[in-house]
């Protein structure tokens, strides 16, 4: 028997278990991803992401701005959003589409030392009122703006 | 394994800008292929931007943010030749992590 080939096909036999474990998901809480709040990403109404996020009704805030976020989208895929918040001691942005099949879209946490201002890019499905969710000092406060989308980011 | 990142960092003021460029596919589990079959979510989850051992942005995402995300903050502090290190993590467990020097 050839032994080059017997370890070979022995070593080969364990990349595949290892492989198979990590794609069905079996390992470690640790190895995979932090905390995700699936709860509120699975949110469909601002209530429901509230309650998730265990705040209370956000108030309206001009200290949070919205920059580089167009006012019409021309395509719903790629929607830059751009969020300010001048709140002391924001701890969180979140940014949330109203119209989306699952309101919630991407959470920030801001650690003191960064700056309270972020920008990305979101999917929009339609027209919609696009959120920002500010966590300051353990309150929420939030701002909107509707943005007119002319081809959606969710079609097949 | 999925592509690098392309990450900038500049020193901005007092501060470092960094931009993010991520190469994902960002599915959202709600698209449909040609046999009419659900095409399963597969989307970044987590994000995390250390810089000098320190958490300087962690995000969590749902599969609404854009295919090939893209990410841009600003930390005070970070000097040139300084590192930042940004990891993510999808849905499935992948993860990517890369780094850039500030300039």
């Amino acid at each position: 028997m050839n032994r080059g080939r017997r370890q070979a096909l022995q070593q080969g036999g364990g990349v595949t278990l290892l492989a198979l474990v990590a794609a069905a998901g079996w390992l470690p809480a640790t190895a995979r991803a932090q905390s995700w709040n699936k709860a509120a990403f699975d949110t469909k109404t601002m209530a429901e992401t509230m309650q998730a996020f265990g705040g209370g009704e956000p108030v309206q805030s001009k200290d949070i701005v919205f920059s580089q976020t167009p006012d019409i989208a021309e395509n719903g895929a790629v929607v830059p959003v751009g969020i300010t918040s001048s709140i002391p001691k924001t701890e969180s942005i979140a940014i949330l589409v109203e119209k989306n099949p699952n309101m919630l879209a991407a959470v920030f946490d801001i650690p003191p030392g960064t700056d309270p201002a972020i920008s990305t890019r979101v999917k929009m499905g339609q027209s919609s009122n696009i959120v920002a969710l500010v966590k300051a000092d353990g309150k929420y406060y939030m701002a909107s703006k509707e943005v007119k989308v002319t081809l959606g980011g969710c079609g097949g | 394994m999925a592509d690098p990142m392309k990450i900038r960092a500049n020193v901005v003021g007092d501060s470092t800008e960094v931009k993010v460029l991520m190469s994902h596919e960002m599915e959202t589990g709600q698209r449909k292929d040609a046999q009419g079959k659900t095409i399963p979510a597969w989307f970044i989850q987590n994000v995390t931007a250390t810089w000098n051992n320190k958490t300087v942005l962690s995000a969590q995402w749902g599969p609404a943010v854009s295919k090939n995300p893209f990410l841009s903050f600003k930390f005070k502090g970070g000097a040139k030749g300084d590192k930042v290190i940004i990891t993510w993590v999808d849905n499935r467990g992948d993860k990517r992590t890369d780094e850039a020097t500030i300039a």
